[in-house]
């Protein structure tokens, strides 16, 4: 059902884990929907040093996340803002249809960790970042 | 090299060497067709004929009371849509659990849809239909009860011959998807009170493709099937003659060994259980005592079911799990949902059914293997706080 490279990134997830003194954390999703990604970012001159998660979900959660830390790492914020959904299912050579809604996920929570790190330099985030979602709403659900 | 454990036999079971072997001439030199009239398919006829009177004798039925089918889902099918048209004039009033397989739930929606009523009985925390509620939900248009033996996601068994005698006592007929329980505990249609009992080849060690629907004499449902009148008018189409061959094997087979193999997989699934119940924030679902011999299922808290079966299955274990995560739909599985658990919390469930072929190292490996995995992947979860 799986690609060998989303079964890759969900058995040796890369970046997982927490970024320590991180300046941009963002989290999408809820328990009740059965996903949950925490991405958390040291940003320097305006590049991604180093950014970590933590993902509560499915085996294509966990993938997309892994994947999604992987296509940021070391990209300036504007690179990291043009990361869709589909370039994470891509380099994961595609996700089976039900589970398309968890790319969609992995690219809010680097959105939502992007929007943080702006709120936390006083800029407004949406007319950057967007206004993103929590990933979890019903058009999104219905999904699955 | 890991090792292998197949613990997912509520899923499906190995073909057994005996059925394989009952099966084989069927499939080569006994090809005849048994509804043809020269000799040769008369030996076709009489091992069908004899497969029926196996079956029988193993649910304390008789032979004419037993039907082939493609499997427990045409069974279940056959159960509630015949029935339906049999006595729908005389009402339209079903009554069956909100625990049922998709096989039952989806036919009594259905149903609904052609102008049926149908109850949907609550169930205890341990997935327990309730007789009392049984009795409390039956109406004078009230033409059918089905309620499962056994519950295929958390092994719970269900007081049916208690349910089947207050059926009888109202005069409604009752049917028992019993795909899980026929062949891992006795089954008696007598003892039951049942009208209707479907029961799968697959789940205990016979052919996939096969199953049979009990119908009690003198009831007659109509056919859901129609074409040349094979099975007696009731279920046309050419009679799989290897597959009711290998079923009634696996069944007598089964039948006979249960006395030394139910203990057998109890003691092996109480070990598992202890075991795993060590994992913190994990919880058993599902009775404690009065469930499957085999059945053993959890949630754990902060992680996500399709996860813990997909790194088990790196680890060679093939287990399963009602997350929403790992099936079509938006839900955990409903069964989870209906003994009260929340969303959250169901979506981290696994299921590790054993069955004939596992042992102790089996189970040692699992409880070696399943902590490793969960106590993995909460490391993961931004839920879990350590």
């Amino acid at each position: 059902m799986y690609s060998e490279k989303v079964m890759d990134h969900f058995s040796n997830p890369r970046n997982m884990g927490e970024v320590p003194d991180a300046n941009a954390v963002g989290q999408v999703g809820n328990p009740k929907c059965g996903d949950i990604m925490k991405m958390t970012m040291k940003i320097e001159n305006g590049v991604i040093q180093d950014v970590k998660f933590k993902t509560f979900g499915c085996g294509a959660a966990v993938a997309t996340s892994s994947m999604a830390t992987e296509l940021v790492k070391g990209k300036t914020i504007e690179e990291a803002l043009q990361l869709t959904n589909a370039a994470v299912a891509e380099a994961l050579d595609g996700l089976p249809p039900q589970k398309l809604h968890c790319s969609v996920l992995a690219e809010e929570a680097i959105k939502a960790a992007l929007s943080d790190y702006y709120t936390r330099q006083g800029i407004d985030p949406v007319p950057i970042v967007g206004a993103g979602c929590d990933g979890c709403c019903d058009s999104c659900c219905s999904h699955h | 090299m890991s090792r292998f454990v197949y613990a997912d036999h509520a899923a499906t079971t190995a073909l057994s060497d005996t059925a394989l072997n009952a099966m084989l001439p069927y499939l080569k030199e006994e090809y005849g067709n048994p509804s043809s009239l020269y000799r040769f398919a008369g030996r076709a006829k009489a091992a069908l004929e004899q497969a029926r009177a196996d079956v029988a004798a193993c649910l304390n039925a008789k032979p004419e009371e037993i039907y082939f089918t493609s499997g427990g889902t045409e069974s279940d099918n056959w159960a509630l849509r015949g029935v339906a048209e049999l006595r729908g004039k005389k009402g339209k009033h079903i009554i069956t659990s909100a625990i049922e397989h998709h096989a039952v739930l989806h036919t009594a929606q259905y149903l609904e849809k052609q102008g049926f009523e149908v109850t949907y009985l609550p169930v205890d925390a341990q997935g327990r239909v309730s007789p009392a509620d049984v009795e409390a939900a039956l109406r004078p248009d009230t033409i059918l009860v089905s309620i499962m033996a056994a519950n295929n996601e958390i092994g719970t068994i269900q007081p049916i011959g208690e349910i089947g005698a207050i059926a009888r006592r109202a005069g409604v007929l009752f049917h028992t998807d019993a795909v899980q329980a026929v062949g891992h505990i006795p089954v008696d249609v007598e003892a039951w009170n049942v009208d209707l009992l479907s029961l799968s080849g697959h789940k205990f060690h016979g052919p996939k493709g096969v199953g049979v629907l009990y119908m009690r004499k003198p009831l007659r449902l109509p056919p859901l099937i129609h074409g040349g009148g094979q099975e007696k008018g009731r279920r046309s189409g050419t009679e799989n003659v290897a597959g009711a061959v290998g079923l009634a094997a696996a069944l007598k087979e089964a039948a006979a060994g249960l006395e030394t193999e139910a203990p057998r997989l109890c003691a092996l699934r109480d070990r598992l259980i202890d075991g795993l119940l060590q994992i913190p924030k994990s919880r058993l679902t599902g009775p404690r005592d009065g469930r499957l011999p085999g059945s053993a299922s959890f949630v754990f808290e902060c992680i996500e079911g399709e996860s813990i079966l997909l790194r088990l299955d790196n680890a060679g274990i093939c287990s399963s799990s009602g997350s929403a995560c790992s099936s079509a739909s938006l839900d955990p599985s409903h069964v989870l949902l209906a003994i009260g658990l929340p969303h959250e919390i169901a979506h981290g469930s696994v299921r590790l059914t054993l069955g004939r072929e596992n042992t102790d190292a089996d189970v040692d490996y699992l409880l070696e293997t399943v902590p490793k995995v969960v106590a993995g992947l909460r490391e993961m979860s931004p839920l879990w706080e350590g």
